[in-house]
């Protein structure tokens, strides 16, 4: 049997003015980390300290709207207490949720605080119902936040099969390696998303307007060059041009943004718990764009699943923002399958 | 939203003038406009890096760096990081139309030289309130300000409904 849908909309906050954007433009929940490595979007300025993290929780709560505390990193032995510290302060100021990787750390937020509620994130990369329900059987979590690799066949084969609620990524980048699993930014610069809390930390990226083009160089090594008519990406590896058997082009991935909206409605049917929106490196005007149109589509959905069409507009608000300015299905839709 | 283009014969004028006053000029103009609401964040790590905004569209360079007391002028021209936009972008992004990140993917804003700074200051930006900065804004410009971002996003919303 398939579950009600809840079909939350979760978005993304990396400061208090987004977090509010969140908020008022009708967010159901937030997600939101510490200004550490704790969680896997640790860039310099970004996120939140203790206070602004007690006024957001505040803030959100007032208005019946969740605070999920993304803690989804892998701690490392010398500084496993930062990790356990940040599980005590996210109990103590009342957080809704933590999202965690590391079943270490599961295993700890169980023993010490037996009634916080447990997400478990993308970077633990659980891909099957048998890996969400190990973690729901060790270590009771909640709900599962599925990677971006998933078919939506795949993706209800998972739901059929768990008890715990499934939350699948509905826009904003793509990361298309099974997160939690790729090395490529490590390869690169040393420095992954699972240890350092980034992909392509600021300190390894250097753009430069050159003669022949705006270059993107990851610790030293050029990934990409962009003529002046031509849109940019991050400067992650995957988004890269290379030189294979003597042609230069996005061997790996396109720069292009996930877009599900057209999949809401069998999103609906299965049963989805949660949408999530990428993007915690971005600012409030981003946030706010990107609210309001996916609540607009999932009340719509909601209203009647039946008769749900994509208004264009909305199509054309979410591309305007999105990185390559094209967005695809991802893994969800695969015609061959 | 469109702000006023600069008129071509004062883009040339300044152009031509040297560098400094140009610099001297928009460090004034941040300090009165902007320092009040910024001077409580932690601008530590900040200390003796110096700042270029280059406006693309007059070929303004200004050069600073951030005391104690507010933004200084950089005389000897020489920058950690530098941001370049047109004069709109800057002020869009300043008032929260449009983010950093899609002006980049449209290739709209430069940051060159130390990454890790200008997200740095990119970031810290975006954690101040916009409330808190129109609060601090001298009265009539506050006004004037609130209205074109008042503007500006409702054509946005226009679009996406
Ligand atoms: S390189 Fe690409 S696929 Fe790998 S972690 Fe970074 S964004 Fe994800």
């Amino acid at each position: 049997m398939l579950p009600e849908p809840l079909l939350e909309l979760i978005c993304p906050a990396g400061s208090l003015p987004a977090l509010k954007a969140a908020v008022d433009h009708g967010a159901d929940g937030v997600y939101l980390g510490l200004k550490d490595n704790t969680n896997a979007r640790n860039f310099s300025g970004l996120n939140f300290d203790e206070k602004s993290l007690a006024e957001g929780i505040r803030y959100a709560q007032a208005k019946g709207r969740k605070v999920l505390m993304a803690l989804n990193t892998y701690p490392q032995p010398a500084t496993l207490s930062r990790w356990h510290a940040a599980v005590d302060k996210a109990t103590e100021l009342g957080v809704d949720a933590v999202i965690l990787a590391d079943p270490g750390l599961m295993a700890y937020a169980n023993r010490t605080h037996p009634d916080l509620r447990l997400h478990l994130s993308v970077q633990g990369s659980a891909t099957s119902y048998e890996a969400v329900n190990f973690y729901r059987e060790r270590f009771g979590i909640r709900r599962a936040v599925l990677p971006r690799v998933l078919s939506l066949p795949q993706v209800e084969n998972v739901i059929r099969n768990t008890e715990a609620e499934i939350e699948l990524f509905g826009f904003g980048g793509l990361c298309v390696m099974v997160e939690g699993r790729c090395l490529l930014s490590s390869y690169a610069c040393g420095d992954s998303p699972n240890t350092f809390g980034a992909c392509s930390p600021g300190h390894a990226v250097r753009w430069q307007q050159t003669d022949k083009g705006m270059e993107t160089r990851l610790n030293g090594i050029l990934i990409d060059r962009y003529a002046d008519n031509e849109k940019a990406g991050y400067p992650t590896l995957c988004k890269g041009r290379f030189e294979v058997q003597g042609d230069t082009y996005y061997a790996l991935e396109e720069p292009t943004s996930l877009n599900t909206l057209e999949m809401l409605p069998e999103m609906h049917r299965l049963g989805v718990a949660a949408i999530k929106i990428e993007g915690r490196q971005r600012s409030p005007a981003y946030v706010a764009q990107v609210t309001q149109v996916w609540r607009a589509a999932i009340d719509a959905v909601k209203k009647s699943a039946a008769t749900f069409a994509v208004q264009p507009a909305w199509h054309a608000q979410l591309d305007k923002i999105s990185e390559g300015s094209m967005h695809t299905l991802g893994a969800y839709y695969r015609p061959w399958k | 939203m469109r702000l006023p283009n600069f008129p071509q014969p004062l883009a040339r004028v300044l152009r031509r003038l040297p560098a400094l006053p140009a610099s001297a000029s928009l460090v004034a103009l941040l300090n009165l406009v902007a320092w009040k609401s910024l001077k409580d964040l932690d601008w530590a790590p900040l200390r003796g890096r110096r700042f270029c905004v280059h406006l693309r569209d007059t070929g303004l360079r200004a050069y600073f760096s951030v005391s104690r007391h507010g933004f200084v002028t950089e005389v000897n021209e020489q920058a950690d990081v530098t941001f370049t936009a047109t004069t709109e972008d800057f002020a869009r992004l300043a008032l929260r139309v449009d983010d950093p990140d899609t002006l980049f993917f449209n290739r709209r804003l430069l940051i060159e030289g130390n990454t890790d700074l200008g997200l740095r200051v990119k970031n810290m930006l975006d954690a101040v309130e916009l409330e808190t900065v129109m609060q601090h804004l001298p009265a009539a410009l506050s006004r004037v300000v609130a209205n074109v971002r008042l503007k500006a996003q409702q054509r946005e919303i226009a679009g996406a409904h």
